[in-house]
């Protein structure tokens, strides 16, 4: 085994490290938290610009290595990411599955930094039995008509597009019968509805009332959208998201050391601790990487790191939030606030991680089923 | 020189070649029947023709000169099959002291993981049952004492052939400082780490084929979500002391020692040898124990009783971990070596 980067892996990482840092500031990181959106459009321009966006994307022929450094500098820098991270996703299916106009008008923005993408997937009665919903798009001359509703559409109030998973046909079994499109958000019948969360972060509910759109916003073929959401769930899982420990653990040592916490020997243990779990989670994500990257299916070994990570975050957040006391428990740049408020913060931020992109026991049931090869339990 | 999570071709083979030597020559009826010492001869000779007790000493001291990741790959498999040798104790105190006997394996070497106390004494050395030399810390030197095996050990929780040997009765050598010891310490944690994943990743195995063989309720108890979770909880911690004990092994053996490895705990990046050493023990030690723990508890009844062989890799889980002492202290340890020893006075 080999642990080093590449010079040319080292010199892009040093690259993407100088971009984020140039264009992030507190005041920036403290509107993402104001606003509820986790987004930048300063700070994605400038990665668009300087091509790594395009070097970031997933997808055949890419290089994955890229999508790891740029999620985890971004983690560690605290930079509002989230709708870069969505962008690139989606630019990577679009590319493996959408028409060459599609990727002329979408794709192409998506990675310029310019335009920005919402995910129309879950439902209020489809969470994990994503199956389940029944947003419904209907064949009218040469035009779709789609009814239905969106629970959790992150980044619906900054965004240009929707990628919509709706059912085109109920009778084709559990996973036929599926047709995504790509939608610009700006389409008549489009409502949005804010979601406020026990976080910073703002979700919304999406509304799709008599909303008419022409085949050239089908994404792959019509009925085959189980394809399509699959190539990207494959992209999703367990590239981003992993490294929140080392910034938690940074934040954290910062305050232990201002206020002599830090020579409290079971503090030392339990920062110990989270520095193990913080190598851990990023050797499972690097090998996610390294085995897209070899072109080899990652899905499995990024439920795995997913799993690990994020459950490690609740673990360690909820024990920084204790250790440090009353100061713990005050917000984001309240006076006083243990490291600015970023323990709270951390707190709230890690409990959707173990839903969001696939829950903890949706992830526990794929590794028992296709890794250890255990009966289905259902 | 990138990222690289297989093994090499070269690795890939000896990982075969010591996988399907343990499987044939120790298997399970070996290592009962090594019980309570927790040592097998014959194994220590069958292991002799494979020159494997040499393998970690430079070619020209006479031995394999095989690197740490070599060694990583080698002890895995010795502890997927807690073979009853202490290859991993006499690899460390080989480099240490590369006399010829011990690199040809005539003489068993073992590590004192702890300095000799007040009276000379070393206590409770891993292998110093059955090994003729002791390397270990007395006073200001690192010196290496022969003297005869005890041949006994004192029943412990993982049929480990624990000794105390004296530091100063026998044919004394000093080998260099006090200080010397931490190096070969960190060689210890390292292999040990590997077996540990070794254990880890076998009590999973046997966890999972128990529960799809074990029926209740007219299905396979493996067809419980319950029990699957349990389960599936385990591939990231394996995998993971797989990684970090390979990790500290590259970081050995491209010289990543005394400083030129990185510490920068505000990226995150950790590249340096003692810290990953430290950290791969700890974590194949959790991992071992939490993997053992649940395949046991997951078979049951049985599980507690001595006819089945999950007991014997719970307890030396339990058994090769705790003995280089208290994992608190492990932690605080780690610590120093991340953000720097704190000062004794400061605090709350
Ligand atoms: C902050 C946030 C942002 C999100 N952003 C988006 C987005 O942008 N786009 C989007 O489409 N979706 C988004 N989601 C939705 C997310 O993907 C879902 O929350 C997730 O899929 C789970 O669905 P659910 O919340 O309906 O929970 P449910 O599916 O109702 O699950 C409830 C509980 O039951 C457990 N459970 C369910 N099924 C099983 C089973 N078979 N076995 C064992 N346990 C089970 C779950 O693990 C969970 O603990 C977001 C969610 C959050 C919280």
């Amino acid at each position: 085994m080999d642990f080093r980067l590449t010079d040319h892996h080292e010199a892009l990482r040093s690259e993407i490290r100088a971009c984020i840092r140039a264009h992030i500031d507190d005041e920036v990181i403290e509107r993402a938290h104001r606003t509820g959106a986790n987004h930048c459009v300063e700070l994605a321009k400038a990665l668009g610009d300087a091509g790594l966006l395009g070097k970031a994307m997933p997808g055949e022929g890419q290089d994955p290595m890229v999508m790891w450094m740029l999620s985890s500098e971004a983690e560690k820098a605290g930079a509002p990411f989230d709708s870069v991270g969505m962008a690139l996703v989606i630019a990577g299916v679009l590319n493996e599955a959408g028409t060459a106009a599609q990727n002329q008008r979408v794709t192409a923005a998506l990675l310029a930094g310019e335009e920005f993408v919402c995910f129309g997937l879950t439902e209020p009665d489809g969470g994990s039995d994503l199956p389940a919903i029944t947003t419904r798009a209907v064949r009218d001359g040469d035009e779709w008509v789609i009814n239905g509703s969106k629970m959790w559409t992150t980044m619906a109030q900054v965004s240009d597009w929707v990628f919509l998973l709706t059912r085109t046909d109920s009778n084709a079994g559990r996973y036929g019968g599926f047709t995504v499109f790509i939608i610009p958000m700006d389409t008549p019948g489009i409502t949005i509805d804010p979601i406020h969360t026990m976080s910073t972060e703002r979700s919304n509910a999406t509304f799709y009332d008599d909303v008419r759109v022409g085949d050239e916003w089908v994404v792959g073929e019509a009925n085959e959208g189980w394809r399509v959401v699959s190539i990207m769930f494959g992209f999703e899982r367990g590239m981003a998201n992993t490294g929140a420990l080392t910034p938690l653990l940074r934040r954290f040592s910062k305050w232990a050391e201002a206020s002599g916490v830090i020579a409290d020997p079971v503090h030392r243990e339990r920062m110990a601790q989270v520095a193990i779990d913080a190598q851990v989670a990023e050797l499972l994500t690097q090998r996610t990487a390294w085995t897209a990257a070899i072109g080899e299916p990652s899905g499995m070994q990024g439920s795995i790191a997913k799993v690990f990570a994020t459950e490690a975050y609740q673990r360690h957040s909820r024990w920084a939030q204790a250790a440090a006391g009353p100061e713990g428990l005050l917000g984001l740049n309240e006076p006083g606030a243990a490291a600015e408020g970023w323990i709270d913060h951390d707190v709230r931020h890690s409990v959707p991680q173990t839903f969001q992109g696939g829950t903890t026991e949706i992830n526990r049931n794929n590794i028992a089923e296709r890794h250890l090869n255990l009966p289905r339990a259902r | 020189m990138a990222l690289d999570f297989s093994l090499s071709v070269d690795q890939e083979a000896v990982a075969d070649a010591f996988g399907a030597f343990f499987a044939a020559e120790s298997p399970i009826d070996v290592v009962r029947g090594a019980e309570p010492l927790g040592y097998s001869s014959q194994l220590w000779q069958k292991l002799r023709t494979l020159e494997a007790p040499g393998m970690a000493v430079p070619p020209h001291a006479g031995g394999g000169g095989a690197t740490l990741s070599d060694l990583v790959v080698v002890a895995e498999t010795l502890g997927e099959s807690i073979a009853p040798v202490p290859l991993v104790e006499h690899w460390v105190a080989s480099r240490a002291h590369p006399a010829p006997e011990i690199v040809s394996g005539d003489q068993i070497a073992a590590i004192a993981l702890r300095p000799a106390d007040a009276e000379g004494i070393w206590r409770l050395v891993p292998g110093g049952a059955i090994a003729g030399v002791v390397v270990g810390v007395d006073g200001d030197e690192l010196v290496a004492v022969q003297s005869s095996a005890p041949m006994v050990s004192p029943h412990n929780h993982g049929s480990a052939p624990l000794a105390d040997r004296s530091a100063r009765g026998g044919q004394r050598v000093v080998l260099g400082e006090a200080a010397d010891l931490e190096r070969h310490l960190d060689l210890w944690r390292v292999l040990t780490a590997a077996a540990l994943v070794g254990i880890a990743e076998r009590a999973m195995r046997m966890g999972v084929d128990y529960v799809l063989e074990r029926h209740q309720f007219g299905r396979p108890i493996g067809s419980f979500q319950s029990i699957q979770h349990g389960l599936a909880d385990l591939p990231a911690l394996v995998d993971g002391g797989r990684f970090l004990a390979h990790k500290a092994a590259w970081a050995f053996d491209v010289g990543l020692v005394d400083g030129v490895g990185v510490i920068d705990m505000d990226e995150g990046i950790v590249t340096e040898f003692a810290p990953l050493a430290a950290m791969a023990l700890l974590h194949a030690a959790d991992a071992a124990a939490v993997s053992t723990d649940r395949s046991l508890h997951y078979h049951g009844g049985y599980g507690f009783s001595l006819e089945y062989d999950i007991q014997l890799y719970f307890r030396r889980a339990r058994g090769w971990a705790n003995i280089i002492g208290d994992p608190s202290l492990q932690r605080r340890r780690l610590a120093d070596l991340l953000w720097g020893r704190a000062a004794p006075t400061a605090g709350r």
